[in-house]
């Protein structure tokens, strides 16, 4: 591969167009989103269990599948916008680079 | 027992539209028309088989042993969904880039190709996913009771059922999952048949959840409220099961075979991810949303002790909806099926590349050389597979007798299948993973699995023996299976989970961090973890012993002769050669493989390709895919700055050999121009005194004799000239005889001193000599030497612009002769130096004296010796140094 010339990263830029800085930060939405989710998932943990200030199971429902409801909402709003700016500034993946 | 008949008519028929489901979209993939086939709805609808009958039926049944802990097998894999940015889009991409077969074949192609890994996983898969087989099998089973009378259904009968079922699974799956080998292509007909059973499982919960909560419990608030008033009334879960299960179901859907078969392998479009990041955990939020309420309608309205297992199908039909009860067994039906047609197909494509494929080519495959088709021996083995696997499954529910200890089996098998997890996210996130690490992780992994978790979920005394389980193996107390190193008290499933992940986890690192990783998995490493960078594979072949003729052959045999052709003739095309063989460069092998990869999996094609190219060899360029990306850029500024030097020697060389051949071209004109003159003047004074002497009467003796001698002289000018012309041109023809003879160096040096003064009037050039050090016996043509040093003390005569002019003669003897003459002169100018031994050059034209012939000659005289004659600078005046071999001198002494 070193035939086809240089990395093809070189030193990256400082500054984006915004366009570019605009998709890498929808991109750290889709990745925060699901620590998001995982957290609020994990909020009933702190719920009390015991007699009769326990939550009750309606309440938990609501809130589970409120949960489930906005995140999917979420994902949706993060999935066109990533598909709309693909279109637009081609499929670059120097956007997401690499996961750490 | 027409109820039965009925369903039987029903299944039957749902049999025939799935085949006929998958057999119009073979049928429209072949067309081309399959656009609508691969859009991402139905790749998201393919991933639903990730709910299979266990979470079809057992959903409500968790739900009321253990209230909402049934949830959290959703979130864990909704989570991973939503979170594709961070795995599943590396995992398609690796998948899609390396032509990735199976769980695997993933990880064995990351850690080298290794088969020891793929069978590994392959056992650990295998293990894991017969009793789920078995599982769905009972489900079935189940469901068929349900409609018919309790008392008819014998053991027998089920058996009876589940064979059948089991039957036409394998039946279904081996003429649609087996159509085509390459595991990359979309199987289209299983894909579209999964994606229909997906929409049919969804529809019968959502119907019958919309039965109990509009038919049965008055709308959303009356819902809510029955729940509230029900046992689930208060929120109630172990935290550590909560949590635990959570990212259990989240490793168990990265790592099961059957998900990985739908989301990696048969995925076509990474694009498709996107949509399904969000329709995924849609699909599972709305399957898991009906649940609690028909657990709770069923424990108000079944009588007591009812299987809560079978709720979804027992609510309805104990109110009389016999229509939407069918819909609902048709739903658990589709739930199971499904699993099990694509759980077979991933597992049958495991078996086949990585057990039965290697075999093969060991004991009866003769070489990859054998000419012959060889796929189908590939089909049967998948085929074969596939039958094998599902009834594996039927055996292991005919053993285990149902019940109880199969329902527990769901958790036990993801706990198994996520082992494989620390080695997939390591391979595919840390360069430094090796294939040691996988190894240990996945053996300690697997072994933990199996003793705390897999042998118990029989029962005591089925498999370990009853003393081991209270009181450890052979009295060792802190090794009992269900409370490891002496901690008790934890959920028997969770402690299984945590110690074997520890212990998975564990001895991975430690065992890549002390190992060092073969090349070639340290080239797959950069190519996996940083699959984004690398768009190209590794060149691992030496392809100059590999025969394009015998890859062909071996090509033939697995892709078929059309394929195959096609593939070498494109390939040829690309390397701009006519005809059908390309060149077997790294490339082309590299493509070849992956191509193989495709239908028996890296390990096997790798092996393949390994026997007739007979050695792998990694370049210096390999290696550098391997160093971090630092090192690469500074590897090549290094080359490009040894490249730009050289490119500056060159220039440098090329300028001086630019300006010494300006300099010789101007030297030449300046030469044609002076032998011109030198050749006329004579001529011109011949002819004016010769036609004097013929036309002037009256010339006295005198008067004639001297412009008789005039015309003589100018006679012998024109003679020596022309003789020195001709003496070069013998002498650059290598026509010169030479005639040898024997005589002392200072006798030489005399007669040329003598010779070169002769020609002077007045001898102003003082010579120094050293007659000890001329005291050598020289063994050559004296004469032509003798003619050498001529010419350089009569140059010394012409050109030394010294007032007092000297010629130094220094003699040294050592393993060759060297005599050097150093004149007090002026010295040649540097750019002068390296033409004076050129013909024609002349160092100044205002001391024109000869027509620049005698260096040249010199030179030639010289090589004719054997010896040579250059420049010597830095000698303070014009030095030459005269170089005689040293068996020249030696051998006359």
């Amino acid at each position: 591969m070193s035939e086809a010339g240089p990395p093809r990263r070189g030193v990256p830029p400082v500054f984006l167009e915004r366009q570019s800085y605009r998709r890498r930060r929808v991109i750290d939405a889709a990745r925060v989103l699901p620590l998001i989710g995982l957290m609020l998932w994990l909020i009933p943990l702190l719920w009390r269990e015991d007699g009769a200030a326990a939550v009750r199971s309606s309440s938990a429902i609501v809130y589970l599948f409120g949960v489930w409801a906005f995140l999917v909402l979420g994902a949706v709003i993060l999935s066109t916008r990533l598909a709309a700016q693909g279109r637009d500034g081609g499929e670059g993946e120097a956007g997401g680079g690499e996961a750490p | 027992m027409t109820m039965l008949n009925t369903l039987v008519a029903v299944c039957s028929a749902y049999a025939l539209f799935l085949f006929a489901v998958a057999f119009g979209a073979e049928r429209a993939a072949l067309r081309g028309q399959a656009t609508w086939l691969r859009s991402p709805m139905v790749y998201t609808l393919s991933l639903s088989i990730y709910c299979t009958a266990w979470t079809f039926y057992g959903a409500v049944g968790s739900a009321v042993r253990t209230g909402f802990e049934y949830l959290t097998i959703y979130l864990g894999p909704s989570l991973v969904l939503m979170g594709w940015w961070w795995i599943l889009r590396k995992l398609v991409r690796i998948g899609r880039s390396q032509r990735i077969t199976s769980v695997a074949d993933l990880i064995s192609s990351r850690y080298g190709k290794s088969n020891l890994l793929a069978v590994g996983v392959t056992i650990l898969a295998v293990v894991g996913t017969t009793p789920y087989i078995a599982l769905q099998l009972q489900s079935v089973t189940l469901s068929f009771e349900v409609f018919g009378v309790g008392d008819i259904a014998t053991g027998e009968e089920k058996g009876h059922t589940a064979l059948w079922v089991a039957a036409g699974l394998a039946l279904f799956t081996v003429i649609f999952g087996t159509r085509n080998l390459d595991a990359n292509e979309r199987h289209n007909g299983v894909v579209m048949a999964i994606a229909v059973e997906a929409v049919v499982k969804l529809a019968a919960l959502l119907a019958v959840g919309i039965f109990v909560v509009w038919g049965l419990s008055g709308g959303i608030s009356g819902a809510l409220e029955k729940i509230d008033g029900s046992p689930l009334g208060q929120w109630q879960i172990d935290g550590g099961r909560w949590a635990g299960l959570m990212m259990l179901s989240a490793a168990a859907f990265l790592c099961l075979p059957r998900i990985f078969q739908v989301l990696v392998v048969e995925n076509d479009n990474e694009t498709h991810l996107r949509t399904a990041s969000w329709a995924f955990p849609l699909y599972l939020g709305l399957m898991s949303l009906f649940v609690v309420p028909i657990a709770v309608v069923g424990l108000e309205m079944l009588p007591e002790g009812s299987n809560p297992d079978l709720f979804v199908l027992t609510v309805p039909l104990s109110q009389g909806h016999d229509g939407l009860a069918v819909l609902s067994f048709l739903g658990g039906f589709s739930s199971a099926t499904s699993m099990v047609i694509v759980a077979a197909i991933a597992l049958s494509t495991m078996v086949s590349n990585h057990v039965v494929m290697p075999l093969w080519l060991r004991f009866a495959g003769g070489g990859a050389k054998v000419s012959g088709d060889v796929r189908h021996v590939v089909l049967l083995a998948r085929r074969l597979s596939i039958i094998g696997v599902v009834m594996l499954g039927y055996l292991y529910y005919r053993l285990s007798g149902g019940g109880a200890a199969l329902a527990s089996i769901g958790l036990v098998s993801f706990a198994g299948v996520a082992q494989v997890l620390p080695a997939m996210l390591g391979g595919i996130f840390w360069r430094g993973a090796s294939r040691l690490g996988a190894l240990t992780g996945l053996t300690l992994g697997f072994g933990c699995w199996g003793y705390t978790l897999f042998l118990p979920s029989f029962g005591a005394g089925v498999f370990l023996p009853e003393s081991w389980v209270t009181g450890g193996p052979f009295g060792i107390f802190w090794l009992r299976p269900q409370a490891l190193f002496g901690i008790e008290g934890m959920d028997p499933l969770l402690h299984a989970v945590f110690w074997s992940l520890v212990l998975n986890t564990g001895g991975f690192v430690l065992a890549s961090l002390a190992s060092f990783p073969a090349p070639l998995e340290r080239l797959q490493g950069a190519q996996f973890v940083n699959v984004f960078e690398h768009s190209t594979g590794p060149r691992s072949w030496t392809g100059k012993v590999a025969q394009a003729e015998d890859l062909m052959v071996m090509a033939q045999r697995i892709l078929g002769a059309r394929d195959a052709q096609l593939l070498f003739e494109r390939e040829a095309q690309r390397q701009g050669k006519h005809g059908m063989l390309p060149e077997p460069t790294p490339d082309f092998l590299e493509t070849l493989e992956r191509e193989l990869a495709g239908s028996v999996g890296a390990a096997t094609a790798h092996a393949m390709v390994g026997q007739i190219v007979g050695g792998m060899s990694v370049s210096v360029e390999d290696l550098m895919a391997v160093a971090d990306e630092t090192a690469q850029m500074m590897e090549y500024s290094a080359r490009l700055e040894a490249q730009s030097q050289e490119l500056a020697r060159t220039a440098a060389q090329l300028r001086e050999a630019n300006t010494k051949l300006t300099r010789l071209s101007v030297q030449k004109d300046a030469f044609l121009s002076q032998i011109s003159h030198e050749l006329r003047t004579p001529m011109t004074s011949i002819r004016a005194f010769s036609e004097i002497l013929r036309d002037s009467t009256g010339l006295s003796p005198a008067e004639q004799s001297k412009y008789a001698s005039i015309i003589h002289d100018e006679a012998i000018r024109l003679t020596r000239l022309l003789d020195d012309l001709l003496d070069l041109s013998v002498l650059e023809n290598g026509q010169v005889s030479l005639n040898l003879r024997e005589g002392l160096l200072s006798d030489v040096l005399d007669r040329a001193v003598a010779a070169a003064a002769a020609d002077e009037h007045g001898a102003r050039l003082r010579i120094a000599r050293d007659a000890v050090a001329e005291q050598v016996w020289l063994n050559t043509d004296l004469d032509r030497l003798s003619q050498v040093f001529i010419n350089l003390v009569a140059n010394t005569r012409k050109y030394c612009d010294a007032a007092m002019p000297e010629l130094e003669i220094r003699v040294c003897a050592s393993d060759r002769l060297t005599i050097d003459f150093v004149d007090n002169g002026s010295g040649i100018s540097p750019e002068a130096q390296d033409v004076i031994f050129e013909k024609f050059s002349r160092v100044s034209d205002q001391k024109a004296g000869g027509a620049g012939l005698g260096l040249a000659i010199c030179r030639q005289i010289m090589r004719r010796l054997g010896g040579d004659i250059s420049y010597l600078p830095g000698q303070g005046g014009a030095a030459f140094r005269v170089v005689l071999p040293a068996d020249i001198a030696v051998a006359a002494q």
